[in-house]
């Protein structure tokens, strides 16, 4: 399952660099993958052909570049034509002259429109506007209190009565011109898109409130059945974009090309997760590599830097570098990356991980990664800091207090040692990260525009030795090294503990961080 | 930001390198089958012989209106009035009048395959794209099509129709089930059904319907309200248990939802109900802290008084591929009995069902087919395999 499109690709043109072009049969068989691929996202199937046959053009008579493998040339052009198809123009909000401008949502039951809904009314927020929220699921049990609870989390009013949905949307366009609100968001009922009696009420919710926007909120999920329902809703209420929601799910998305392709309007937004928070605009470029299944690097940087505790972050980087990376370092990072989700989820998200990890990624669950946890837990910080000194009787202890045994203590230890050993090897990490796999990153955020000296600038700033040759600006993966103390200039620990935009960690409800 | 990348790399390879060896573990997580609990009875008829008839809660019907009054003290049982109708399991024809609105998806691709005399590239390219259409998947598509075609050449399918006939037939397989479909119930503890799923396909409902089709059936019912994270989730679930007439425990919102179920299952122990139906909040199965509490609300549930006898699965039928992959997760978390798929009534077939069946031997036992609360049917192959076809 985690093989992907590159290693597949890998595998049919791998061995072409010598030839000159891409030949027909090469062809076939690579849009068959590209087929393959972009169905298990769950891409519509008329959808998949018309993309397919659109790429073929592309691709037949391309002379090989020789900077880039034939599996990755064909890739990123996969990749820009799909950034095309899912971008195009952004949605811009304007407002309307005389106030409110009205936010219609609609969709599915369950695909997150009334959270949705606040997080929209956050955002506008944000934007400096002043909305009000209008409560009209009277369908769904609850639904309406789910609202307020929200609304008073967004510092949003939110209005309802119990009349009819229809009913409840008027009177909430007079309620905001009453209050002076200038944005008016209206939840309103999931609904089948062949229910008929419902797709005719969302109309005439749409007739009484006349909006200026109207949204289709979809699952991520979704499979096949996604063009039926944008079809139906865009058929009935003209949309005027689509928000793309639960996107910190591992579904490949491959609806937001459908939708796209049917509705032919902006996704405009893109929420990633349960917080009101996590609501952002639609990343056309990250919505590609995803559904391609090449992972998101983007969103992976930009999820650590939320989840990402700077300074442990930080601290745990350098010691890597000078190569006293200790078991204690080890657990305090393992925290951080398990906030990131689970381990074959982010493996998945990773681009250049050697083929082998990732065929071993599939014979060890989370729950041996929170066995690992527990061993460490129950050493002592001497014993994390030194395990030479773990004896027999230290071992046992050391097992009992985990729930296993000497053997499995044994073995971590064992593992950790060589593990420390490559850490320190100049050859494994030049080789890791000077390949393909950095390289993309370097690419994604050279993308970005510029950022990468900003970034380089930023990790001397911060008092860590120089990126290694290979990282930074340079093209070429360079095999000069890495010795223990970095290739630049080291100072040890790094003094500057100044967080930059670097985040106190919040944690939303209680325990855990969603 | 390229630190913190570099980070997480590193981090998940030197992660790898170490857990990659204790892969040897003797606790690997469970597969397929139901829990471990060995003295676990199907469903027995409505009237359980044991146990007293608890029917304090009955449900009058639609009524909205004044509510239902909390179940009376266990002394007050004086008249037991007759059990309302048996709810016996559903027929074959039930799920099929349910979805009856739509026509089958592969309607039109066989109907003009069989139009044909012969058969050649085309009706497998249409028959794959009416199973693809039908979320059914690339990797179940294609091995299904590819035994056929084997048929096919060795001569032992002949025609369109013959083809057609055993597609159906395979399909058909593909969803039996060596278990059956019933829910189990624990003979000497209270039951726990617990439900578990994603955000937003269904599981409060679905818990609504279970709950109303164990009381017209005859057992004392209990709703542990699990879901203590999202806003008014509990409210919801209040407003089920009013309408259909069967106490609810809750908890403090944002509090441990294993409180909330272990008060449940206690509290329906000391007053002789039989069945804890356990909501909890959607997860995403990519969460781990969120997966760790749902470990946590089953091993806690499962403590004596209480007996976890299902854990079922609420899968929306409009998801894709990702459906697999949710089966799967659960599954070696939380040890999964069987699938409910909700929302078939809609345009969506709910195809990925034959992969899960497939590749992880979990059975659908409950169909949703709507959003009120007699809008449940017992998962029926046939049914579901017709709705596809015709």
């Amino acid at each position: 399952m985690f093989d992907g499109l590159s290693d597949r690709l890998d595998g049919i043109l791998g061995r072409l660099r010598s030839r000159g072009r891409l030949s027909d049969a090469d062809v076939d068989q690579t849009l068959r993958e590209i087929r393959t691929a972009l169905l298990e996202a769950d891409v519509d199937v008329a959808v998949t052909r018309s993309f397919v046959e659109g790429t073929r053009a592309r691709l037949v008579g391309d002379a090989l570049s020789r900077s880039l493998s034939p599996a990755q040339q064909v890739i990123k052009a996969v990749h820009d034509e799909l950034v095309r198809v899912l971008g195009g123009e952004t949605l811009r909000v304007s407002y309307a002259s005389a106030p409110p401008t009205v936010v219609l949502l609609a969709g599915l039951q369950g695909s997150g429109k009334t959270t949705t809904a606040a997080k929209l009314a956050r955002w506008f927020r944000q934007q400096g506007r002043n909305p009000l929220m209008v409560g009209a699921d009277l369908q769904r049990p609850a639904a309406v209190e789910q609202l307020r609870v929200l609304g008073r989390q967004a510092g949003v009013p939110v209005f309802s009565e119990t009349t009819d949905p229809v009913q409840v949307a008027e009177a909430g366009v007079a309620e905001a011109r009453r209050l002076g609100r200038d944005v008016l968001i209206v939840d309103t009922a999931g609904r089948l898109a062949i229910d008929e009696a419902l797709m005719d009420e969302v109309r005439r919710i749409s007739d009484a409130v006349a909006p200026h926007y109207t949204f289709l909120v979809i699952d991520a999920m979704t499979g096949q059945d996604a063009v039926a329902t944008a079809q139906a809703f865009h058929e009935t209420l003209e949309l005027d974009g689509v928000i793309l929601t639960k996107l910190d799910s591992d579904a490949r998305g491959g609806a937001a090309l459908s939708v796209k392709d049917v509705v032919g309007r902006p996704i405009a937004f893109a929420s990633t997760g349960e917080r009101l928070a996590d609501f952002d605009l639609f990343h056309p470029d990250r919505m590609a590599s995803r559904i391609l299944g090449m992972g998101d690097v983007l969103s992976l940087i930009e999820q650590a830097e939320r989840e990402f505790d700077r300074d442990v972050a930080q601290e745990g980087a350098a010691r890597l570098l000078e190569g006293r990376f200790t078991l204690e370092d080890f657990l305090a990072q393992l925290q951080q990356v398990k906030k990131l989700g689970s381990l074959g989820g982010l493996m998945s998200l990773m681009p250049g991980i050697p083929k082998a990890l990732k065929e071993a990624k599939d014979t060890f669950d989370d729950g041996q990664v929170a066995q690992v946890e527990a061993i460490i837990r129950s050493m002592t910080k001497a014993e994390r800091a030194d395990p030479a000194v773990i004896d027999g009787s230290r071992r046992q202890r050391i097992a009992r207090g985990s729930g296993t045994t000497t053997t499995e203590v044994n073995q971590l230890l064992r593992q950790f040692k060589e593990a420390q050993q490559v850490m320190r090897s100049p050859g494994m990490m030049a080789g890791m990260f000077g390949g393909g796999g950095l390289g993309q990153i370097r690419q994604a955020l050279a993308d970005r525009g510029g950022e990468l000296d900003d970034l380089s600038a930023l990790a001397s700033e911060s008092g860590l030795p120089d990126l290694p040759p290979g990282l930074g600006s340079q093209v070429a993966a360079s095999s000069s090294g890495l010795g223990p103390r970095g290739a630049g200039a080291t100072k040890g620990r790094p003094g500057n503990k100044k967080k930059k935009g670097g985040r106190v960690t919040p944690k939303a409800n209680g325990r855990h961080s969603r | 930001m390229l630190v913190l990348v570099l980070w997480i790399v590193v981090a998940v390879v030197v992660a790898l390198l170490v857990v990659g060896l204790l892969v040897f573990l003797p606790r690997r997580a469970r597969r397929g089958a139901a829990p471990s609990a060995p003295e676990v009875q199907t469903e027995a008829p409505p009237a359980p012989p044991g146990a007293p008839p608890r029917r304090a809660e009955a449900p009058a019907g639609e009524a909205p209106g004044p509510l239902q009054a909390p179940l009376p003290p266990e002394a007050a049982e004086p008249d037991v009035v007759a059990p309302a109708p048996t709810e016996a399991p559903a027929g074959p024809p039930e799920l099929r009048e349910r979805l009856g609105k739509t026509r089958g998806l592969l309607s039109g691709y066989v109907r003009a395959l069989r139009a044909r005399s012969s058969v050649d590239e085309q009706t497998w390219d249409e028959l794959e794209e009416g199973l693809l259409r039908a979320d059914v998947g690339v990797a179940t598509t294609s091995a299904l099509l590819a035994e056929l075609r084997d048929r096919v050449h060795s001569g032992e399918l002949r025609g369109p129709d013959a083809v057609v006939d055993a597609l159906r037939a395979d399909l058909r397989q593909e969803l039996d089930t060596d278990g059956n479909r019933n829910l189990a119930v624990a003979p000497d503890a209270t039951t726990v059904w617990l439900f578990v799923g994603v955000n937003g396909v269904g599981k409060t409902t679905t818990i609504g319907k279970v709950a109303r089709r164990e009381s017209a059936a005859g057992r004392s019912v209990v709703l542990a309200a699990g879901d203590t994270f999202r806003a008014a989730a509990g409210e919801q679930l209040e407003r089920w248990a009013e309408r259909i007439g069967v106490n609810i425990v809750r908890g403090a919102e944002g509090g441990d939802p294993s409180a909330v179920v272990f008060d449940a299952v206690q509290r329906a122990s000391a007053r002789g109900n039989e069945l804890v139906l356990a909501d909890t909040a959607g997860r995403l199965h990519t969460k781990v802290n969120l997966i760790e509490e749902l470990k946590k609300i089953r091993r806690v549930a499962d403590r004596p008084p209480g007996q976890v006898t299902e854990v079922l699965l609420v899968l929306d039928a409009t998801t894709g591929q990702n459906g697999l992959t949710q089966a799967r997760q659960f599954l070696d978390a939380v040890g999964v009995t069987g699938v409910v798929l909700t929302k078939l009534d809609g345009t969506a077939k709910g195809g990925i069902v034959v992969a899960i069946q497939r590749e992880l031997g979990l059975p659908v036992k409950l169909v949703g087919v709507g959003e009120g609360p007699d809008d449940l049917v017992a998962f029926d192959p046939d049914g579901f395999v017709d709705a596809l076809f015709e």
